[in-house]
């Protein structure tokens, strides 16, 4: 039995092993498959639907798809890119960001995709929701204004610390993330130690006392665009 | 008749923000009444609750796009004492007073050269179409690019600072989050030399303008006032941090050394029917008598001295003027701030050479307090911050007054002077007149984009209504 898959991905030739997904075996060749829910450690669940690509003219999530042999997968196309930035516009607008006053900004996950689309201003109108801020944990704070339901903490939580913490209750547009059945964070046993306190790709679930001690320049995608890392493995 | 009446009044373009003048006149053209109206907005002491303290500094930025960095370092210094940092480290201390001095600079600039140096060129009466910043570029081009590089100097440090031009994030509480490297600082140095000896020129033009004119000036929207500032310790100018001190038109003290923090206890604000602004004014003396001057007039007058050699010799100038005695001629706001340019570029030359500013040890804190006042001498003056955060780190409680809403009375007794001197009785008013009643309030340099605590710049509108009421003619500039 092979243990090797070839398929392409926009015409590129692209080897991969048995059991991995359209994205692991992307990243391994150095193509960036755009994407916001995944997350290296936790099992893809393509809630975002960010990294949709076509896999034989038909859109999948890479992030949860197993690559299959001579598959033909498109990725960077006029498309798909008007897709993803349609996803991200509505996030945008589905919250409150106000990313010049927001901590996260430059280790933004949402703010560096927005920017590597070139998306510089919604074209859809803020429907800015009434959401909380839970601020009671000694050490760690939530910004629900800046949720975008990726369920990265769900899945920290309840994967990886064991606890389930986290939660998604509501549906729709009064979807959030809640504590443990709607209690404070304060009367849960969460850490800042926990994995869920460090997987939020936006400025919801932060550490307190941090802020902006970073400084502007030195943040994450300050230099470079957010997929640069994985491009710099291209073979 | 109202055709007489019918006046044109030209776009006032010169002040930032938004504001209204009305002006009424009885059946004989006589002005009965003169105001300034600001539109006080507090929206944001409501939008900043539940919101985090280490967020604030750079959360308030969003008041006010003119002077965001004056903001941003009283709230970190506020934020200072939340997190019981009673005192930074050199570095932190140094490289905040740089972004202030730069921002002080560029602040001065864009208002002398941008804003006023028309009038003081070219006289209030002088043709709109020339009285302006395009007149000054094509009749002084070499002002006009000072002018511009001057605040773009300002803006750079502000940058190597607070890490952007606006909407930085370098003050943090308890510190700051860089240093100054080598290449910033080298940067800087190369043109530190030539920003002094403009700022020297700039300073020339002011004093020049205001000795040469003093008898047509002095009264000009003039009144005795007192006069309220920071000092540092030793009765020194101190534009970043110090005590609070008051003197009255004579320059008596009223009180010295106030700590801040209990400033509460000295200053407290009127509310006025007609004013959506309110009027701040010294407890122990009331509301009737006890309003006052902030900004570069006041603070050259409250002070003993000037810790830099050459803005020093020019405050003795000045005050020579007024034979020692503080000077309270508002158009000689602009000479005054010269003054202060001068002195900003001396203190950036100085920190520029100071290996402080190259140290790492960036942040201190200390015992946590659940509520703080942060003091500065922001470009305009005295800028207040005071909050309270509950054990969460919340924000429950905001109070700001800034330095337009501390000249308010000020501004107020000015266009009413004005009004009075230039307007009343004539019956053709001429543009020129009624740029007179905005040269009075340009003087004070007012932000009403921060007192009305709205992003961006809003128009200033002049209105003249007749004795019935109605509006003759009102202008306003977008
Ligand atoms: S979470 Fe990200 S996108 Fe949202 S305000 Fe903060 S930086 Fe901007
Ligand atoms: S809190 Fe953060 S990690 Fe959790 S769902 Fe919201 S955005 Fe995702
Ligand atoms: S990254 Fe695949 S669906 Fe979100
Ligand atoms: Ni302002």
């Amino acid at each position: 039995m092979s243990d090797q898959i070839t398929f392409t991905i926009d015409g590129v030739e692209v080897k991969g092993k048995p059991g991995q997904t359209i994205l692991e075996a992307a990243d391994a060749a150095g193509i960036y498959i755009p994407r916001l829910c995944f997350m290296k450690d936790l099992i893809p669940h393509g809630s975002c639907r960010v990294c949709t690509v076509f896999i034989n003219g038909r859109p999948q999530a890479a992030c949860t798809q197993p690559i299959t042999e001579g598959a033909i997968v498109e990725n960077d196309t006029a498309e798909l890119k008007e897709h993803r930035k349609n996803i991200i516009d509505m996030l945008f607008v589905e919250g409150n960001h106000f990313c010049m006053f927001c901590e996260k900004s430059g280790n933004c996950e949402l703010q560096a995709m927005a920017y590597r689309l070139g998306i510089s201003a919604p074209k859809y109108p803020y429907l800015f929701p009434k959401r909380d801020v839970d601020a009671t944990h000694p050490d760690i704070l939530i910004d629900r204004n800046r949720c975008i339901l990726c369920g990265r903490c769900v899945e920290a939580s309840r994967d990886v610390d064991k606890k389930t913490i986290f939660e998604f209750v509501g549906r729709g547009a009064d979807k959030k993330v809640a504590v443990n059945a709607n209690a404070d964070l304060k009367d849960t046993d969460f850490k800042a130690t926990d994995k869920a306190a460090d997987v939020c790709p936006v400025g919801c679930i932060i550490k307190k006392r941090v802020g902006f001690a970073i400084p502007v320049g030195q943040r994450k995608y300050d230099t470079k665009p957010i997929g640069s890392d994985i491009e710099a493995g291209k073979k | 008749m109202s055709e007489s009446k019918r006046v044109i009044i030209e776009p006032v373009t010169r002040v930032e923000g938004h504001g209204k003048v009305s002006i009424l006149l009885d059946e004989n053209n006589k002005v009965t009444q003169a105001r300034l109206h600001i539109v006080e907005f507090r929206g944001f002491e409501r939008f900043i609750q539940g919101r985090p303290y280490w967020e604030v500094p750079v959360l308030v930025q969003r008041l006010c796009g003119i002077c965001p960095v004056s903001h941003h370092l009283a709230a970190a210094k506020a934020m200072d004492r939340i997190v019981g940092a009673d005192k930074l480290t050199p570095t932190a201390e140094k490289m905040r007073r740089l972004m202030h001095y730069g921002q002080m600079f560029q602040s001065h600039a864009l208002h002398f050269f941008h804003l006023v140096s028309p009038d003081l060129l070219f006289g209030f009466d002088a043709d709109p179409k020339i009285r302006n910043v395009i007149g000054v570029a094509i009749k002084f081009p070499d002002l006009a690019v000072q002018g511009v590089m001057m605040r773009k100097f300002g803006q750079e440090i502000i940058k190597a600072t607070a890490g952007k031009k606006i909407h930085g994030t370098g003050a943090i509480p308890g510190g700051i989050n860089k240093n100054l490297s080598i290449a910033e600082r080298d940067s800087f140095l190369k043109d530190i030399k030539q920003m002094l000896e403009w700022s020297r020129g700039a300073l020339k033009i002011a004093k020049d303008y205001t000795v040469e004119n003093l008898q047509k000036i002095a009264s000009f929207g003039s009144f005795d006032s007192n006069h309220l500032s920071l000092i540092r310790k030793d009765g020194a100018m101190d534009l970043y941090h110090g005590n609070l001190r008051a003197i009255d038109s004579q320059g008596k003290k009223i009180f010295d050394q106030v700590d801040y923090s209990d400033y509460t206890d000295y200053i407290t604000e009127e509310v006025k029917s007609w004013s959506y602004m309110k009027f701040p004014f010294i407890k122990s003396i009331g509301a009737e008598k006890g309003w006052y001057r902030v900004g570069p007039l006041a603070r050259v007058n409250t002070c003993d001295f000037i810790d830099t050699p050459e803005a020093e010799a020019a405050r003795k100038e000045f005050m020579a003027v007024t034979n020692g005695k503080p000077n309270n001629i508002t158009m000689a706001y602009h000479w005054a701030r010269m003054i202060e340019i001068l002195h900003s570029a001396e203190k950036i030359n100085e920190l520029l050479n100071d290996k402080d500013l190259q140290g790492t040890d960036l942040v201190v804190k200390g015992k946590r307090r659940n509520e703080a006042v942060g003091l500065i001498e922001a470009p305009r003056g005295t800028l207040f911050h005071h909050y309270k955060v509950n054990d969460d780190d919340q924000i429950t409680m905001a109070n700001l007054i800034v330095s337009t809403t501390h000249n308010n009375e000020p501004m107020n007794r000015a266009v009413a002077k004005v009004a009075d001197e230039y307007i009343s009785g004539v019956p053709k008013i001429t543009e020129g007149l009624l740029n007179r009643v905005e040269v009075a309030i340009r003087a004070y340099d007012p932000c009403l984009s921060c007192a009305t605590h709205a992003m961006g710049k809003m128009p200033l509108k002049i209105t003249l209504y007749d004795y019935q009421g109605n509006e003759i003619t009102s202008r306003t500039k977008e």
